[in-house]
């Protein structure tokens, strides 16, 4: 009798790729859907025109590149990338805006450079700031929380802003968007209006951070605290750099509690929680070493707190993690671990 | 020492599969009517036979001797015939055939006459021990195979401070140390304090995983008053592995490309602490192992106490495994164990465990993704490698790099292949870049040496040259000379006799020329070509 050789090891963990972005997707539910609540249904309709642009375009770049189209096709990047980008987007935004961004992210960002696992830049942020910087006015639309609007709006205008750009009874988008949390703050700034003041007079503001969307942040927290324990991600990279926007925050409000906002409006406002947990723990295109991780987070959590502070932009996340993407290889190179037997 | 412990980088929990062989005893497996005997079965050179076809052995008697320094001895497991001598398939990873004795058991299991050590150990010189431990052939059990009385000569530099007993069997399914412990704990003592004294070692230490409260239990128990210490370790895969179980124990790292005697600690596996009892003790060469038979694919997984020699389909049958229902047979264990192509072959001494995998129990099948620089292979890493740095490198072929990133320090434990989501087969591509560097250097000395000898055969032929040159410029002028001379007066007897003369010198000088200079050179590039893998160390099997 005999049988047929692989070499060891002969057992696997069965983690694979496919059951780590799954997961990453359970962690977003809780999230997603308070964002369905508080924000309205649009969400809905965009986060399913991203996962189908995504699939498709993937698909052709596939066939393009005459890859298996399987492998690649359910190993599941491909929806994180786009449910990622429907969540950081304006809900109402036109149907080309998801289009154009996650083309943007699949084809050039992700594919060109060799499909998953070859991709130097967060797709998905990638795709944002190009957004960002290319459609400025239909970005920074977004749509007031639930409880903030004197006049209210259905379904039906939801999917004729993203379909037709105006409501359904013609009126502007504009007559239920509002500035967000962070936006308000920075022009308000502007204006030579200290912070107290800002957060009092306004109703953007809640607890401690944006009305409404300081929950989906502690939402969103909490799917990542849950990927924490099932050890999709590690801790290195979301405490470095929620840590650093903590201590810098914190700093510049001892100092001056009238221009700079408090740590917890930072920590709970924008982008940080889930740029900590969701989009800087991207595997591919993060610091790898735990040692290079640490600085990696912290470079993103310093330069989030620059853009914010003195930038153009009122939040810096997305940007902050493209310029660490681009020094993650260096950071790895100057990290490596001493290895067993070696001096240092 | 031994307040606290240690913690080595990484490692991981793989589903522990122990309990299915730990429900019996060990028992004895039934006399095989056949039993082969690899002639190579330990790391070394192969012991040379000592018997021809037809002779007829006992049980015991040495059939193969060691052939040089790191080899081992070969006794005959039961009393029968030698039937034939021949190339047969061994446990090995390549399935390839090497040198085989096959005896014919009579069933009379006639001993040779036994020769314990009658002076008290603790009287005897080390280098005597060690003797005795070579002539019973005794290698390491847990896997590696390395001749122990080796690792028992520390030599005159190395002071050994602690002699670690390993029982820690931290590969998943495997049991025999565990039954060994639970069930004949007063031997591992009795070799414990053998080995003790041949190493001079200022403590000892049975290091047990605590996922084995039983063993803990009985050797705590069995050790007391003898000055050995039981340590619980906390239960890890690889902690069973040599550096890593040092690592645990004193903190200490075995410097890279060094050995534990340079960190003062020897380890010996509690199997082969057994055999050192009983060649001492009992004066029993190493014929018999416990070897843990287990798997879906047999219907009683057990330890079973088998002659080396046996054939494995023979304990698989006893085991009541259908060949129909194995898909896989390992030897070793499911994380660094190699797949068996035929069940034909024998329980070598370095045969731990027996796995029969039935469908779909071992090697899932993988889809290979491409690696995602999730870095789990290097949180995994006992070594604190970088395993993904080391697949690039070893997938592109670039040796160089991947020897910069330490591919040799890589002990092959297999925890970043366990936890890799793309599911690539790391340790396959280190094992490739490891194997072409080899063949590499080797290749590589071989062309030097023929540039060398081309080298010197050009400078030898010039320096002829050379010389025929002037020679043939001196012959011209005496001809001159002489045919100025000749009408004078020149007997002919004078001239016969010079042209003889300048013969003679003529050979003389060719002989010197052709000697002298290269032939001792060459002579010693050639010793230095022997091909010396300085990089193949003792792994000890985890």
């Amino acid at each position: 009798m005999t049988w047929k050789a692989p070499s060891s090891p002969h057992i696997h963990s069965g983690i694979t790729v496919t059951k780590v972005m799954m997961r990453v997707l359970y962690a977003l539910i809780p999230a997603w859907l308070l964002y369905v609540l508080i924000m309205g249904p649009g969400i809905v309709i965009t986060t399913a025109i991203a996962v189908f642009t995504a699939l498709a375009a993937e698909a052709i770049m596939l066939l393009i590149r005459r890859r298996p189209l399987k492998p690649a096709l359910t190993d599941g990047s491909a929806i994180v990338t786009a449910v990622l980008l429907a969540m950081t987007i304006p809900s109402t935004a036109p149907w080309w805006i998801t289009c154009v961004g996650v083309v943007f992210a699949i084809v050039i960002v992700k594919q060109l450079y060799g499909g998953l696992g070859y991709n130097p830049f967060n797709p998905a942020m990638a795709g944002y700031v190009m957004l960002l910087i290319s459609f400025p006015r239909e970005m920074t639309q977004w749509v007031a929380p639930h409880g903030l609007l004197i006049e209210g709006y259905g379904l039906t205008d939801i999917v004729s802003s993203i379909f037709n750009e105006t409501m359904n009874d013609g009126r502007a988008l504009d007559a239920i968007t509002m500035a967000t949390p962070l936006d308000l703050m920075k022009t308000q700034l502007g204006l030579e209006q200290n912070v107290s003041t800002i957060m009092a007079s306004n109703n953007v503001y809640g607890f401690f951070a944006g009305y409404g969307w300081e929950w989906i942040n502690v939402a969103i927290l909490g799917g990542g605290l849950w990927l924490l324990r099932k050890r999709i991600i590690s801790w290195h990279i979301p405490v470095a750099m929620i840590g650093t926007i903590f201590l810098f925050s914190s700093i510049c409000y001892l100092i001056d509690s009238d221009q700079f906002a408090s740590p917890w409006f930072h920590i709970f406002s924008g982008g940080t929680i889930l740029g900590a947990f969701f989009i800087a723990t991207d595997p591919v295109t993060a610091a790898t070493s735990q040692k290079g991780k640490l600085i990696y987070g912290a470079g993103i959590g310093l330069l989030t707190c620059i853009i914010r502070y003195w930038g153009g932009y009122p939040d810096g996340v997305a940007f902050a993690v493209l310029l660490m993407n681009i020094v993650a290889p260096t950071i790895d190179y100057y990290t490596q671990p001493r290895v067993y037997g070696h001096k240092q | 020492m031994l307040d606290r412990l240690w913690k080595f980088n990484g490692g991981v929990h793989p589903p522990q599969n122990k309990s299915q062989s730990l429900t019996e005893a060990i028992v004895p497996a039934p006399l095989p009517e056949r039993l082969i005997l690899p002639l190579h079965q330990h790391i070394g050179a192969p012991a040379e036979t000592l018997v021809k076809v037809g002779d007829t052995v006992l049980k015991g008697q040495c059939i193969a001797k060691a052939s040089g320094y790191v080899s081992a001895a070969i006794h005959a497991p039961t009393s029968g015939k030698i039937v034939n001598i021949t190339e047969l398939p061994v446990p090995h990873p390549s399935g390839l055939s090497a040198p085989c004795l096959v005896l014919e058991s009579d069933g009379e299991e006639k001993w040779t006459e036994l020769q314990p050590h009658e002076d008290d150990y603790q009287e005897t010189d080390p280098s005597h021990l060690r003797n005795l431990i070579r002539e019973a052939g005794i290698v390491g059990l847990g896997g590696a195979g390395f001749p122990t009385f080796i690792k028992l000569n520390p030599g005159p530099n190395n002071v050994i401070d602690t002699l670690i007993l390993n029982g820690i069997e931290c590969e998943p399914y495997i049991t025999c140390d565990d039954m060994l412990m639970r069930n004949r704990p007063e031997e591992i003592i009795a070799g414990a304090k053998i080995l003790r004294h041949a190493l001079q070692a200022h403590e000892c230490v049975i290091a047990i995983e605590d996922n084995k409260p039983g063993a803990i239990e009985t050797l705590t128990e069995a050790a007391n008053g003898h000055d050995i210490k039981v340590v619980p370790i906390p239960t890890i895969y690889p902690a069973g592995s040599e550096k890593q179980l040092i690592q645990v124990i004193t903190g200490k790292e075995v410097p890279s490309n060094g050995l534990p005697v340079h960190v003062g600690v020897v380890l010996q596996n509690v199997g082969t602490t057994v055999a050192v009892h009983r060649a001492i003790n009992l004066g029993e060469p190493l014929i018999s192992r416990i070897v843990t038979i287990t798997g879906n694919g047999v219907n009683q997984g057990r330890n079973i106490e088998t002659l080396i020699g046996t054939p494995i389909h023979d304990l698989i049958r006893y085991c009541g495994g259908q060949h129909e229902e194995i898909e896989q047979l390992i030897m070793g264990g499911p994380m660094m164990g190699y797949l068996l192509y035929s069940d034909a072959v024998p329980v070598i001494k370095t045969t731990n465990c027996i796995i029969a995998g039935a469908a779909g129990e071992l090697n899932p099948r993988r889809e290979t993704l491409p690696c995602i620089r999730c870095g789990s292979c290097a949180q995994a890493c006992p070594i604190q490698l970088l395993p993904q740095q080391l697949y690039w490198y070893s997938r592109a072929k670039e040796f160089d790099k991947a020897q910069e990133y330490n591919l040799f320090d890589c002990i092959e434990c297999g925890c970043c292949d366990y936890v890799c989501p793309s599911q690539i087969p790391l340790v396959q591509y280190y094992r490739y870049a490891k194997g072409e560097i080899w063949t590499r250097e080797r290749e590589k000395k071989k062309a030097d040496i023929a540039r060398q000898r081309h080298e010197f055969r050009q400078q030898r032929q010039e320096r002829e040259k050379a010389e025929r040159a002037q020679r043939h410029k001196r012959k011209k002028a005496a001809l001159k000379d002489d045919a100025g001379n000749a009408p004078k007066n020149a007997p002919q007897q004078d001239q016969k006799k010079q042209a003889i003369l300048d013969a003679i010198e003529r050979v003389e000088k060719k002989k010197t020329a052709k000697a002298a200079p290269d032939e001792p050179k060459s002579a010693a590039n050639e010793n230095a070509a022997e091909p010396k893998d300085t990089n193949i160390k003792d792994q000890s099997n985890p």
